[in-house]
C-alpha cells in the first residue's frame, strides 16, 4: 500500500542501522523510551532490536490505552451492562481486559450482557438511533487520536436530540503521562530508569501537533523525536535521538513530517475543547493517580455523560499480586522479569493488561520476541560436554 | 489502539462523509475532522474518521533522506551472521533398487 510499504524496506533499514552503529559511542549506554504501543509493536514485529548495537536500549512506555486502563473503569462498564442492562458499545481492544471477580467484558457478554464491539464511535450512535427503547452507552477509551471521534458523536447526539445515548469517558492525555514518568513520586516504589530521550507519538501528534512536547525538551532536558509507526521511521528516530544526545542537544524534532505539523489538527482540537474539559485526577494502571491527565464531559453535555446519568462511583481495584504490569509500564522491568509471563499469563488468558492489546509490551514480546530468549538448539548442543 | 492508515480519498459524499480506497477496498468514512480534505488527497484513517492529511511531498522528502543514507558507501552493513555453507544430509545407504 502506498505510503506504507516504502517505510518497511529491509535493505534500507539495515543501512540506517549501520549509521546508528557508527554514531553510537561505545563508551556509553543509550536508553530511549518509545512512549507509544504502536512503536513497541513495530519494534517487536520488525525485529528492530536485532539491528541496534548492544549499548542502545529501548524502554517500552505506557502509551497503550488498553494497558493503562485501570480495573475499576472496566468494572464500571461491566456494571452498566450487567446490572443496568444497557447496550454497551466498545472498541474490540477492551473486550478481554481482566476485571474484578475474574470477569471481562467478553465473559460478561457470555453471561448475557448486551455488549457490542464497534469499529467507530459513530456506529454506537447509530445503534442508539435504531434502539430508541434501550439505553446505549459508548465505552470511550484512548489517547488524543480517539478523542475527537468521541467528541463528534457527543456533539451529534445533542444535535439529533437523542435521549438514550451516553458516553463513559476514559480518554487520557499523552503529555501529562510523559511528565509523570519523569517526575512522579512513585519512582521510589518502582525505582527509576535513566531515559536519554523519547520517541514521540505518531498519530497522537497528528492531532495535537509537535509543539506540546517542547516543554520536556526545555524543562527536563530530554530530546524528543516524533516518529511514524513504520520500522524505518523508528530507526530514523533512534538515529536522530542518538545524534542529539551525542551533541548535547535536547530539542523536539519531527521525523513524521508527512503527517505531523507544529500545531496539529486544529479543527479536531477545537471540537475536543468544546465537548471535554480536564479531569483533576485520573487513575492509570501502572502510574497510579495522575493529575490533569484525562478528560471528562463538559456540563453543557451532561446528559450524555454516563457517569452522571447512571450515578457511577469509581472505585480503585488493585492489580493481580503476581502481575508486574505496573513496573513494566514504567520501563523498570521487562516482560520476561515477570514470573507469570508466558506461563500463566498469555494473550489467550491475560492476567495483566500488557498482555491484552497487541501493542502491550508483554503481548508484543510474547508474539514476536519470546523465542529470541531461548538459545538455538545447535548452540546448546555444542555447549554440552562431549 | 492508535492504529491509523493512509488511504486515498476518492470523493467527498454528503453529511461530511467521504469514500476512500485502501488496497482495493472501498469504504465510506467521516471527514468531519478534516474539512479541508479534497478528492485525490491521502487522508489518515482512524476508527472510521479521517484525523489528518498526508503530505505526499513531505513523505517523498523523508524517503529522500533515507536514500541519501544509501550513498554512504563506507557504511556498508556487516552481514548479519555468517551463513554456514549448505551441506547435503549425510548419506547412510544407497537407495538403488
Amino acid at each position: 500500500m502506498k505510503h506504507i510499504d516504502e517505510f518497511r524496506d529491509g535493505a534500507l533499514a539495515r543501512r540506517i542501522a549501520a549509521r546508528i552503529a557508527a554514531a553510537a559511542d561505545p563508551a556509553r549506554n543509550y536508553s530511549f523510551m518509545e512512549f507509544c504501543g504502536g512503536h513497541t509493536h513495530a519494534i517487536s514485529r520488525y525485529g528492530v532490536l536485532e539491528l541496534l548495537p548492544e549499548n542502545v536500549r529501548m524502554i517500552h512506555g505506557p502509551g497503550c490505552p488498553v494497558c493503562v486502563l485501570p480495573i475499576g473503569r472496566i468494572d464500571l462498564a461491566i456494571g452498566l451492562a450487567l446490572q443496568q442492562r444497557v447496550i454497551l458499545c466498545t472498541y474490540g481492544d477492551t473486550m478481554r481486559v481482566p476485571a474484578s471477580e475474574q470477569l471481562s467484558l467478553l465473559k460478561a457478554k457470555a453471561r448475557g450482557a448486551d455488549i457490542r464491539m464497534v469499529y467507530s464511535a459513530a456506529d454506537a450512535l447509530q445503534l442508539a438511533q435504531q434502539n430508541p427503547a434501550r439505553e446505549v452507552v459508548f465505552f470511550a477509551i484512548g489517547f488524543e487520536t480517539t478523542t475527537p471521534p468521541t467528541a463528534l458523536v457527543i456533539r451529534d447526539a445533542q444535535r439529533l436530540g437523542l435521549h438514550n445515548f451516553s458516553v463513559l469517558c476514559c480518554h487520557v492525555l499523552t503529555p501529562s503521562a510523559i511528565t509523570h514518568i519523569l517526575q512522579s513520586p512513585e519512582v521510589r516504589q518502582y525505582g527509576t530508569v535513566p531515559i536519554d530521550g523519547f520517541i514521540g507519538p505518531a498519530h497522537v501528534s497528528i492531532v495535537i501537533g509537535s509543539a506540546p512536547y517542547a516543554h520536556f525538551a526545555e524543562e527536563y532536558r530530554k530530546p524528543v523525536v516524533i516518529a511514524g509507526f513504520e520500522p524505518l521511521d523508528v530507526l530514523q528516530a533512534i538515529d536522530m535521538l542518538l545524534r542529539q544526545v551525542n551533541e548535547g542537544r535536547a530539542e523536539v524534532e519531527n521525523e513524521f513530517t508527512r503527517a505531523v505539523t507544529p500545531h496539529g489538527n486544529q479543527a479536531a482540537q477545537a471540537l475536543v475543547a468544546q465537548v471535554f474539559e480536564l479531569r483533576p485526577s485520573f487513575e492509570w494502571r501502572g502510574l497510579g493517580e495522575v493529575p490533569y491527565s484525562a478528560l471528562k464531559i463538559r456540563p453543557t453535555y451532561a446528559e450524555f455523560d454516563a457517569e452522571r446519568s447512571f450515578g457511577l462511583d469509581y472505585r480503585s481495584v488493585p492489580d493481580h499480586k503476581a502481575c508486574e504490569c505496573g513496573a513494566i509500564l514504567r520501563g523498570v522491568k521487562k516482560p520476561t522479569d515477570c514470573k507469570i509471563f508466558g506461563n500463566v499469563c498469555t494473550p489467550e488468558n491475560p492476567i495483566g493488561s500488557c498482555m491484552v492489546s497487541s501493542e502491550g509490551a508483554c503481548a508484543a514480546h510474547y508474539t514476536y520476541g519470546r523465542f529470541r530468549d531461548i538459545p538455538l538448539v545447535a548452540a546448546a548442543a555444542e555447549a554440552l560436554p562431549a | 489502539m492508535c492504529l491509523a492508515i493512509p488511504a486515498l480519498l476518492l470523493q467527498r459524499l454528503e453529511h461530511e462523509q467521504g469514500l476512500i480506497e485502501l488496497g482495493g477496498i472501498r469504504k465510506s468514512i467521516s471527514l468531519a475532522l478534516v474539512p479541508e480534505a479534497a478528492a485525490g488527497d491521502y487522508v489518515i484513517v482512524h476508527v472510521g474518521h479521517a484525523i489528518g492529511l498526508l503530505d505526499a511531498e513531505e513523505a517523498q522528502r523523508t524517503l529522500d533522506i533515507f536514500a541519501e543514507i544509501e550513498r554512504f558507501e563506507e557504511l556498508e552493513p556487516q552481514p548479519l551472521a555468517p551463513t554456514p555453507p549448505m551441506q547435503a544430509a549425510p548419506r547412510t545407504r544407497e537407495f538403488t533398487p
